[in-house]
């Protein structure tokens, strides 16, 4: 009852805070993902929604026009693979840590949430690190302009949070006690963790269990028993063709929804990746190596994944590679054979499906949130700018004000947050 | 009898040595001497380049071996790497780009590091890269020298261009010592530096005495710096902090030497005092990752620079982690396409970092009597979606893009 009141309220709150007065954008070029490309389009968005899309819309009277003739208009990126916002999730004091949120850590002022908004991302799966077999709940957000990791976050109906689960295998998690020394190791670590998390879930869901039988309230079993029911799902780092076929063998044990990440050597097993049904979440770097277990990367991962039917996205991996060139990856995987149908859905819509927010974004079409791109060109090309970024509605980077401009390409001052955090924490000490 | 040994000697040499004409036909030919030409073709003779011109208008042998693109560039030129010191792996033992046992040790020899079957090689030779400028990294003082190489071969001695290029110097937090050693800060790093320089110059002096036992026993480190002080060696100081490049300026006037600024991510707050000095840079690679010292750096200071008239050349630089390297095509794209102009952008990875690196005599332009070293594409060279097709190594296709 607490969460239904909950939710009318922020449903309330967001109805009020939202966009009233209709916008047509009209004249571009739009790609909506799902659908056929529309030449001089018009896009109309309403109270953070779109509205209408296509060849012939009707303009309410009272809309604000903006021509945008030449221009080209993609769904709001969707990066299923970052670290934007200062993200911490576990610590060093053991290799599985279910309990800690990255949402507990997050700045939602950090330089890196303003290239994001640059690049044209709108959505972004924020993830802790990968030196654990399980480094924390991720958290899935809008970059909206925002005070706070609350006004940023992507509720549920129930208006919890959205957010998966971060895992990782390989030699990342490899360290010296309680972490695990081998790859044998790390796997019966995690099984050992999922058998105890279903005994514990299967005991929560027991109504017929007294209330002294009942156990204890433990926030780390509680998200694994969403990840176990599906709810929540599981990101899972890995690299080597190995380890990638381990994650399968897991999630068929433990019936998990996973979406592997990285996937170095995805090309490799895209037969069983795609046979499993797990989604892969690949990231494009300009050359092989620097880790031993990218030492096989293969630059065509994308095209292999798409031959061989698996639903894969790109990421950022951000710092890994900038927010600001995302549209770089998918190009890059043209580049390496993939089509450029798929190159753009896998920008978009695809990585909308690994989190489970497909229903809400990642394509143009009518009733979805109003997130979108405005494009100088083709969005495969280097020479193409992002010019507009807009959430919900809302324009939230526009490259002719210099104050975003700093953040798009560069220069004194980009690294710095939006607040600069040095001089908050200078006041509080005083 | 004399005929046979010479063609024996020729197939045991080099693959290139060996090479049979070639001919290459472009539909644009960016020769980066003099405007592009519609329809060329250049002309390969024993490696070298014996004609350039228009189609139909170059006199071909008979059956010549010819070769056709969109696009043909001269081959690209890496004016900054530790590609062949730093191995793909990224594990101790392929990790040669960096002695950290001492702030300033110029003697150390890029030659003596090399491995010319690195992958990474290969990898940013079928991305069109024939020439790099190599050797020791980022992250001391003073790290060691440097030398310019093709990327072409089994061994280091057989890709040689310039054994000597630069020595390697580093200003700022990046080349602290480690664990409170010294360099620690900024002023500490300047000190050595000036006092090492001093101690090279009193060692020049002593050396030429003319009684042999009053001159001290040989020192290679001094050596190498008195190279530096004599203007034989340039002092290639990576500094990104604006006082780190003033710094650097600074050493330059008070000994008089020549030096070339590597990474330079501040570089546009001080194009007058760069472009006074007449110093070149070798500018950061556009996508290198923007925190800690290049936290300020931008993707359009290669405009910056070209608009102030400083010469400065592109690099794929170190990078510790993924990417192990960067690719300066990529990075030259990145620059085209935030504001430098095409002929500059591509420039900048050829005839510009020829220029810079002082071998301008072989490489980094088409035209004749030049090494015949080209890259070809299937389209603008700068877009993402355009292929490499072929890569030839002085007259030698590398069988890149097949």
């Amino acid at each position: 009852m607490r969460i239904l009141i909950f939710a009318a309220l922020c449903a309330a709150t967001f109805q009020a805070d939202a966009q009233e007065r209709p916008i047509a954008f009209v004249g571009a070029t739009l790609v909506p993902i799902e659908g056929e490309v529309i030449e001089n389009g018009t896009l109309l968005v309403q109270s953070g929604r779109i509205v209408a899309i296509g060849a012939a819309v009707d303009i309410p009277a009272n809309a604000e026009r903006r021509p945008v003739e030449g221009r080209l208009i993609l769904p709001g990126l969707v990066d299923t693979h970052s670290h934007i916002g200062q993200v911490a999730g576990a610590d060093m004091s053991g290799p599985i840590q279910p309990d800690v949120r990255a949402l507990d850590a997050i700045n939602v002022r950090h330089a890196g949430m303003l290239k994001a908004r640059a690049g044209g991302i709108t959505t972004v799966n924020i993830m802790p690190g990968s030196g654990h077999l399980l480094s924390g709940q991720t958290v899935y957000m809008k970059l909206r302009e925002g005070n706070s990791i609350e006004d940023l976050a992507i509720r549920l109906d129930d208006g919890s949070l959205a957010g998966g689960i971060k895992m990782a295998n390989g030699t990342n998690p490899l360290r010296p006690t309680p972490f695990p020394g081998t790859r044998g190791k790390s796997a019966a670590l995690m099984r050992a963790h999922l058998v105890s998390a279903q005994e514990y879930c299967a005991k929560v869901a027991d109504r017929k269990l007294a209330a002294d039988k009942r156990p204890a309230r433990n926030l780390g079993l509680e998200a694994m028993c969403e990840a176990l029911d599906g709810r929540r799902i599981v990101h899972h780092h890995t690299h080597r063709h190995d380890d990638v076929v381990t994650v399968l063998r897991l999630a068929r044990e433990f019936d998990l929804r996973v979406v592997l990440h990285h996937v170095s050597e995805a090309g490799y097993v895209a037969r069983e990746i795609a046979d499993a049904g797990a989604m892969a979440s690949i990231i494009h770097v300009d050359s092989p190596g620097g880790k031993l277990e990218a030492m096989h990367l293969l630059p065509d991962n994308g095209a292999r994944l798409a031959q061989a039917g698996v639903l894969f996205a790109y990421h950022t991996d951000d710092p890994v590679t900038d927010s600001r060139l995302f549209l770089r990856s998918a190009a890059m995987g043209v580049r390496y054979g993939l089509d450029r149908d798929t190159a753009l859905a896998s920008l978009t819509l695809n990585g909308a499906r690994m989190l489970d927010l497909e229903q809400r974004v990642g394509s143009l079409r009518p009733g979805k949130d109003a997130d979108f791109v405005i494009l100088d060109g083709d969005p495969l090309s280097v020479y193409t700018r992002v010019l507009e970024t807009w959430i919900e509605g809302r324009q939230v980077f526009d490259l002719a004000n210099p104050a975003h401009a700093l953040f798009a390409t560069g220069g004194y001052g980009a690294g710095r947050d939006s607040v600069a955090t040095e001089v908050i924490q200078l006041e509080a000490v005083q | 009898m004399s005929r046979l040994v010479l063609m024996l000697s020729c197939l045991l040499l080099a693959p290139w040595a060996a090479a049979a004409d070639l001919a290459v036909f472009a539909e644009r030919l960016h020769t980066q001497a003099g405007a592009p030409l519609d329809k060329g073709v250049v002309l390969i003779r024993g490696g070298k380049i014996a004609a350039v011109g228009r189609q139909g208008e170059v006199a071909l042998p008979a059956g010549i071996r010819t070769l056709q693109a969109a696009v043909v560039t001269p081959g690209l030129i890496d004016a900054r790497t530790v590609v062949g010191l730093s191995g793909y792996m990224n594990q101790p033992h392929d990790q040669d780009q960096l002695e950290a046992s001492a702030p300033m040790q110029p003697q150390l020899r890029a030659v003596d590091a090399y491995n010319a079957r690195e992958r990474l090689v290969g990898w940013l030779r079928e991305l069109g890269v024939t020439t790099l400028h190599t050797g020791h990294g980022p992250g001391a003082l003073i790290s060691g020298q440097t030398m310019v190489v093709k990327t072409w071969g089994n061994n280091v001695e057989e890709v040689m261009v310039k054994p000597a290029a630069m020595v390697a110097a580093h200003l700022g937090p990046g080349a602290f010592g480690a664990e409170n050693r010294s360099p620690g800060t900024r002023a500490a790093q300047i000190a050595l530096f000036r006092q090492q320089l001093i101690k090279a110059g009193e060692y020049r002096d002593k050396q030429s005495n003319r009684k042999a036992d009053a001159r001290p026993a040989r020192d290679l480190e001094l050596e190498t710096l008195v190279e530096v002080l004599e203007g034989r060696l340039p002092l290639l100081i990576t500094a990104h902090r604006e006082q780190d490049l003033r710094s650097a300026l600074r050493l330059r006037e008070e000994f008089a030497i020549r030096i070339v600024l590597d990474g330079a991510a501040e570089a546009y707050l001080m194009t007058d005092a760069i472009a006074a000095a007449g110093v070149p840079v070798l500018l950061h690679p556009p996508m290198a990752r923007q925190f800690g010292e290049l936290e300020n750096a931008s993707f359009t200071t290669a405009k910056v620079l070209h608009e102030a008239g400083i010469p400065f050349a592109l690099q794929s630089g170190f990078e510790g982690y993924v990417p192990k390297t960067r690719v300066i095509l990529w990075e030259a794209a990145i620059a085209a396409a935030y504001g430098l102009p095409f002929e500059q952008a591509l420039g900048s990875i050829t005839s510009q970092a020829a220029a810079i690196l002082g071998i301008a005599g072989r490489v980094g332009t088409i035209e004749v009597g030049k090494d015949g070293d080209l890259a070809l594409f299937d389209g603008d060279p700068f877009e993402y979606t355009s292929q490499v097709t072929e890569v030839v190594i002085e007259g030698e296709p590398t069988g890149a893009g097949s």
